[in-house]
């Protein structure tokens, strides 16, 4: 299949481990891989942020960048593929825009997150990964609440040769960091991100794993603060890891 | 841009204030939910009291809702009903004010909290009583009843447990539903021991003993008071009966004991119909309490010789209501049965406390409705702040009974919140940066250049701080990776080549 990759701005230029673990894990499972150079951002930040108007320019731009890319979109974000599956026509319709609407509607219908594509679309759970080490996942809240990926990701692990994964408690909890929320609520993200960490400390896992590299950034974020020596890794990259390759530390 | 009236201050076509009064401050708050929040995260006691509260009644809720095989068919319902009675609310309002006048109700319209609070004042005060006993009422906390009723030289007495602790400690509640969650039993005892007259000395915190106090305490105020005072739940408009339900059997005790009943009512209330309480006394309790049937559940309907108060008022509440009506999408704040399912799961909620909100109306479905009802004005009010107050996380739509879609509510309040800026702050000029550079793949390349300067400051592939202000809220807890020495697209040029 012929799939088009939404790296998310975040994952392109801070975190480019889980885009490039997406592209080896689809290469591997023998798709075709494009990368449209002209994406940027999907705007999520600024509506969530409420900033609707100036994400209209944005939410064109994605629209037009991916339309025609391919077949369907997948990004390793459960937060972008949520902003595009449940934002991007209601930022259309308030802007004034209905032929974008249908449009944002239509790539909205073909654009999925990575463990949907890889389980609902290409129908594979066991993607031949290695991963040698003990890890807890951590749902994030637009994966679980608004894409309903359900226990999609914790399928793709359990058949990853050599993983232990350890259950994390409170799992489906917030970790806390809602974005701009982080910064403009940061003691409030900071008392949840708390209980987070001592969630994933209990487990004694090494690994932290999720679907969202923003929601990792700040789990990860505050676990490297406390020297913890536990390390948040993207899902894409586990199941990117082989026995020949395992994605670098 | 966003819909008209929702920040509007002008007058409607009906000559309704277009939002809500507040007289002593009830529903905006006097500071910015994280100032306030602050505080509450500091308080040890608060956070174990919330924590323990939220957990117990959390796991209650799940217990019981997971024995319903239709529920979500039945929240289905209660979501279709609501919508319904939006839709068709002034015709329902005027059935209902029939059928109550029909049956010996006298019906009163308050545009506002100011207007109510004069018209339940003045009734009072034509019956001549110095002292009411009142139910539990959201509506009355909103509209400051009781500081009304106080500065009229007439003492309003709470008879929820609950709001009789919050009111003997002069202090505010933070939960719609359990209104002293923020105070824990040994808390309670000593409120008990300083402020009850005539209570035992040697009580102890254990909560039947807690219980026993209060009823005694309780007991004489309810056989000689000569009116009460309630809100309500439901309001049936083809009946005119109305419904008020609660845990304790004080509200049954100040609905029937008193001669004069005054009800004060948001008009969002109305059921249609009788058999549509099917749906909400299913819903309710099992979603509030955690229980699966409502242990009082009270309904008259207007007034019956020889039976029961027999004087009945009914004062009508807009105080804003019209105002999020007006919205298509934000009307669904009106759904709400104030169950307080959506504060106890939520995980701001839980740690910053109901007093972080600054309104009666605390947790996610508060943050919603607080700035629809008083509206926001300007970039520095309070209620702005509270759509932030979440971090969209999604579990109060999960858990709410009619299926109020709080996150995009948040998130178009968020809208609000910004189209109502009068000057430009720091935020609107750092969103309209970032999305000047994301509008292009040239301008973000060189975005991604810049953060490689980033690389510069870490040690070991971390980031502890990095200067300028809103970085510190960021640096406070958490670090941040370097930079990556190549980004996603120089990767993929350099090993896919030019790209599509």
């Amino acid at each position: 299949m012929k799939i088009a990759l939404v790296a998310t701005c975040l994952g392109d230029a801070l975190f480019p481990r889980a885009p490039r673990a997406t592209v080896e894990l689809l290469e591997r499972l023998g798709h075709e891989v494009v990368f449209p150079a002209d994406q940027t951002c999907c705007g999520q930040m600024h509506v969530n942020t409420g900033y609707l108007d100036l994400a209209l320019p944005l939410v064109r731009h994605h629209v037009e960048v991916f339309s025609g890319a391919a077949d369907v979109a997948v990004a390793p974000s459960g937060s972008c593929v949520g902003c595009v599956r449940h934002q991007h026509a209601m930022v259309a319709r308030r802007g004034g825009d209905e032929e974008l609407a249908r449009a944002a509607e239509d790539l909205a219908h073909r654009t999925y997150e990575l463990s949907e594509l890889l389980v609902d679309v290409l129908g594979v759970t066991d993607v031949g990964a290695y991963y040698p080490h003990r890890v807890t996942y951590h749902p994030t809240c637009h994966s679980l609440r608004m894409l309903r990926v359900g226990d999609k990701p914790l399928r793709l692990l359990r058949e990853v040769r050599g993983l232990t994964l350890t259950e994390l408690p409170d799992a489906e909890v917030c970790c806390g960091f809602g974005g701009t929320f982080a910064v403009k609520n940061a003691e409030t993200s900071t008392a949840m991100l708390a209980d987070k960490m001592a969630n994933v400390l209990s487990t004694h896992a090494e690994v932290c794993t999720a679907g969202d590299t923003s929601c990792l950034m700040h789990i990860g974020g505050g676990l490297s603060r406390l020297r913890s020596g536990v390390r948040t890794v993207h899902l894409a990259e586990i199941l990117a890891s082989t026995a020949d390759q395992e994605v670098p530390a | 841009m966003t819909d008209p009236g929702v920040t509007d201050l002008g007058v409607t076509d009906l000559g309704m204030p277009t939002v809500a009064s507040d007289p002593y401050g009830h529903l905006r708050g006097s500071e910015p939910f994280p100032v306030a929040a602050r505080r509450s995260l500091a308080d040890t006691q608060l956070r174990q009291n919330l924590g323990h509260a939220t957990r117990t009644i959390r796991a209650k809720r799940a217990g019981v809702v997971a024995e319903v095989d239709d529920w979500e068919e039945l929240r289905r319902a209660g979501e279709g009903i609501k919508a319904d009675v939006m839709a068709r609310l002034p015709e329902l309002l005027v059935q209902f004010e029939e059928a109550v006048t029909a049956r010996g109700g006298v019906v009163h319209w308050a545009r506002d909290a100011v207007e109510a609070n004069r018209i339940v004042v003045d009734l009072v005060r034509g019956t001549g009583a110095q002292e009411v006993v009142k139910v539990k009422s959201m509506a009355t906390q909103e509209t400051g009843l009781n500081e009304a009723l106080g500065e009229a030289g007439i003492a309003a007495l709470e008879t929820d447990l609950a709001e009789l602790i919050v009111q003997l400690s002069d202090d505010r509640p933070s939960h719609f539903l359990v209104p002293a969650i923020h105070r824990n039993r040994s808390e309670i005892r000593d409120i008990f021991l300083r402020e009850m007259p005539d209570v035992d000395p040697e009580l102890t915190d254990e909560p039947r003993l807690l219980a026993m106090a209060a009823r005694a305490h309780l007991r004489r105020k309810f056989l000689s008071a000569r009116v009460g005072i309630s809100g309500v739940n439901f309001a049936v408009a083809d009946t005119g009966t109305i419904s008020v339900v609660e845990s304790e059997g004080n509200g049954r005790m100040c609905l029937t004991l008193p001669d004069t009943l005054i009800t004060v009512m948001g008009v969002e209330k109305i059921v249609p119909t009788w058999s549509d309480l099917e749906v909400f006394l299913q819903l309710l309790p099992r979603s509030s309490t955690g229980e699966r049937m409502n242990p009082y559940t009270s309904t008259w309907s207007g007034v019956t010789p020889g039976d029961g108060p027999q004087t009945f008022h009914l004062v009508l509440l807009d105080n804003g209501r019209s105002n999020v009506l007006a919205s298509p999408d934000g009307r669904q704040a009106l759904h709400c049965i104030r169950c307080s399912a959506c504060l106890n799961v939520c995980p701001v909620y839980e740690r910053a406390g109901g007093h972080a909100y600054g309104s009666v109306y605390p947790g996610p479905i508060g943050a919603v409705l607080t700035p629809q009802l008083t509206g926001i004005q300007g970039t520095d009010d309070v209620s702005a702040s509270l759509p932030y107050a979440s971090t969209l996380c999604g579990a109060c739509f999960d858990a709410c009974p009619v299926r109020i879609d709080i996150p995009h509510l948040l998130v178009q309040q968020r809208a609000a919140a910004v189209d109502a800026h009068t000057r430009p702050t720091t935020q609107d000029v750092a969103m309209r940066a970032a999305a000047a550079a994301m509008s292009s793949p040239g301008r973000f390349s060189l975005v991604e250049r810049a953060l490689k300067l980033g690389r510069l400051i870490g040690r070991s592939g971390r980031i502890r701080s990095v200067p300028g202000p809103g970085a510190a809220a960021w640096f406070g807890a958490r670090d941040m990776p370097t930079p990556p020495a190549e980004t996603f697209r120089q990767w993929w040029a350099r090993t896919r080549g030019p790209s599509s």
